[in-house]
């Protein structure tokens, strides 16, 4: 099991995080969220719930978002949940973040698809440049993590930094890619490798070569 | 012997063109879908049956006949589902990927098609949370088909009402696992159940359930549309069809690729790889199904037929057609111990010998790793994967033994001269 603990429940937290409530669109985007599920059965919510109240928060401190415990208890609330049950969905599913996190949060794959590719290396810039697993950085740019398989194993190693993916890394391009973000500019995601496109192989497809350059409809040839 | 491009199901698995539904109909998806459904249920389970498909999520169990499971009506007024497994996490697994970034269409057709054979009233597509954008191309998808009419009420004209949600996931290996998965749908957290009752019988909210991967349901209605006979027509018996195979690791060119089943492992490699790095003589071994599955010696597996029997004959087995290939740079006790923290980090802790076994698995193996061991402790740890394998409730504590086993059943020379080099090294320095 994952090692989590969350942040602890204190007169501070209350007194920042205690009236949090929905934004109007939050509000909305919440209703339609629970009519996914039939009626009585609004617990199912509680999982694109918290996603939607940790994004909240992060808006707000321009940071990834994390659940401060009284955000997690206005999200039992609505769902008419005993609050010890939501707590349990935000510390057993590892992308809510129980404590807080930085502006960027670096999710390093480093599972053996990854670690065959060259995973060490990226964990290596991400240390000279001071990030520490688990740990942000002191101006709060920079939360690194190692997570576990992010199924990109065909254009590896990679990361994932708040939503977005950059595959076939190397140390400079990861460099680059920080470089960038702690700059304010959006770097290219995807895949990094010159020319390549998605998960075909480097140099080009070795099928479906036609579909290349158009929407081509196979149909004609069964 | 070669898979044609024409006989290729995914064929914008990379993403060239667009995703959206103009451009799927264009490539033929949901081409009069009402014709497909308006076969009949039965006729549509003997389809799916008859094509030899077996379910592509790992497990390989006959999707037809899983779907026949399915209460015909409902006695007493419960709903069935379809639960449709995007919760894609196997380590090496990045096909389902493809399938909902390139091809959302293909998968939502299935859904309805499938749903409507098991008389399913909606489904709920469950995503691994960590696709945040594969799963708002889904989300995007799926609000398309409605607008379109294909789905809701009257669902593409056929005069069946169905639904489709898609449920975000977020972080935990474990809601792959079926009944793990379903308990996660219920806003719980994802620790699998007990079974008997199957999910068939009672799954979501009590319900008839179904679970399918996201490629078994994709190539549905491709397969309805060219007939049980064309599928079958690829691969060996009892192992049909064609598969998406995500090849990554050493190997010069990593992919996924949409092959025939069986295919050896070399022309996979040498055709969409460019090869093993460094040339056939520095292959060290082969993972070929995922991470659960135990690794293969490189000169097994090198003309092996990439199907669920041929791998099953070496000792492994196909899972989901992850193949990560490892040449001889590689450090093999490191790369199975990393797996072996993948299986800690992901255990749902409920039964007893995978959460504390997982753990001191992976503590052994990483004194394994440096040889800062002693040779019966070799013993003592197969011995312990073998107390874990079938003592939990769903596979994750086999899945955490097996590659262990590999490892020790396939290169126990080498963890021993790593305790030997130790131990002299240990000796040196006292001396």
């Amino acid at each position: 099991m994952a090692d989590r603990h969350p942040e602890p429940d204190t007169p501070q937290l209350r007194a920042r995080w205690g009236n949090f409530a929905w934004t109007e669109a939050n509000a909305a985007k919440a209703k339609e969220i629970i009519a996914r599920y039939p009626a009585g059965r609004q617990r199912s919510a509680v999982m694109p719930l918290l996603d939607l109240a940790q994004r909240q928060v992060g808006a707000e401190e321009n940071t990834q978002g994390w659940l401060p415990l009284p955000v997690m208890e206005y999200v039992a609330a609505q769902l008419d949940m005993p609050i010890i049950r939501v707590l349990e969905v935000a510390t057993f599913y590892t992308m809510y973040n129980i404590a807080p996190v930085g502006r960027f949060h670096v999710q390093v794959c480093g599972t053996t698809p990854c670690m065959l590719r060259g995973s060490d290396d990226i964990l290596a810039v991400c240390k000279q440049r001071g990030l520490k697993k688990g740990h942000t950085t002191a101006d709060g740019l920079f939360t690194l993590t190692e997570v576990e398989c992010m199924g990109n194993c065909a254009s590896a190693p990679m990361v994932q930094i708040n939503d977005d993916n950059y595959e076939d890394l190397t140390a400079e391009r990861i460099e680059h890619i920080l470089d960038e973000l702690a700059a304010g500019r959006q770097p290219k995601t995807g895949t990094q490798e010159p020319g390549r496109h998605t998960v075909e192989p480097v140099g080009g497809p070795t099928s479906l070569t036609a579909m290349v350059s158009e929407n081509h409809d196979y149909r004609g040839e069964w | 012997m070669a898979l044609a491009d024409k006989d290729r199901i995914f064929t914008n698995l990379y993403g060239y063109q667009p995703w959206n539904l103009a451009a799927a109909q264009a490539r033929g998806d949901w081409d009069n879908t009402k014709d497909l459904i308006a076969r009949g249920r039965d006729a549509i389970i003997q389809e799916m049956k008859d094509s030899g498909l077996r379910g592509r999520g790992g497990a390989g169990f006959p999707t037809g006949m899983k779907w026949s499971f399915m209460p015909k009506e409902s006695k007493d007024g419960r709903p069935s589902f379809l639960v449709i497994n995007a919760d894609e996490s196997e380590p090496g697994s990045c096909k389902d990927r493809e399938i909902i970034r390139h091809d959302p269409h293909k998968l939502i057709e299935g859904a309805l098609v499938a749903g409507f054979a098991m008389g399913a009233r909606a489904a709920y597509i469950y995503i691994r949370g960590e696709y945040i954008r594969e799963a708002e191309t889904l989300f995007a998808a799926v609000a398309e088909a409605y607008d379109a009419g294909l789905l809701g009420k009257n669902a593409a004209g056929s005069g069946y009402d169905f639904d489709v949600f898609v449920h975000r996931g977020a972080g935990a290996y474990i809601c792959g696992e079926e009944t793990a998965m379903i308990e996660s749908l219920e806003g719980k957290k994802g620790q699998p159940r007990l079974k008997p009752p199957f999910p068939a019988g009672a799954g979501l909210y009590g319900c008839p359930t179904t679970v399918n991967n996201v490629e078994s349901i994709a190539v549905a209605p491709t397969i309805l549309r060219r007939g049980a006979a064309w599928f079958s027509s690829f691969g060996r018996e009892n192992n049909k069809g064609t598969k998406l195979f995500q090849i990554s690791g050493h190997v010069d060119k990593p992919c996924v690729v949409e092959e025939e089943m069986s295919i050896p492992f070399r022309e996979l490699i040498e055709k969409h790889c460019g090869g093993i790095r460094g040339g056939w003589d520095n292959l060290l071994a082969v993972i070929p199904g995922g991470s659960s599955v135990p690794l293969v010696p490189a000169a097994e597996i090198m003309d092996a037929p990439m199907d669920f029997d041929g791998l099953r004959a070496l000792g492994s087995g196909l899972g989901t057609a992850a193949v990560i290939v490892m040449d001889k740079s590689t450090d093999i006790v490191r790369a199975i111990s990393r797996l072996s923290y993948f299986y800690k980090h992901e255990s749902c802790g409920q039964c007893t010998p995978c959460r504390e076994g997982t753990g001191w698995m992976w503590r052994v193996m990483e004194r394994l790793r440096t040889g800062d061991a002693d040779v019966e402790e070799i013993d003592m740890l197969f011995n312990v994967t073998k107390q874990v394998e079938g003592h939990t409730i769903c596979a994750l504590g086999d899945a955490a033994a097996w590659p262990i086993q590999g490892l020790i059943r396939h290169f126990r020379p080498e963890i021993e001269r790593r305790i030997a080099d130790r131990a002299g090294d240990v000796r040196e320095a006292a001396e």
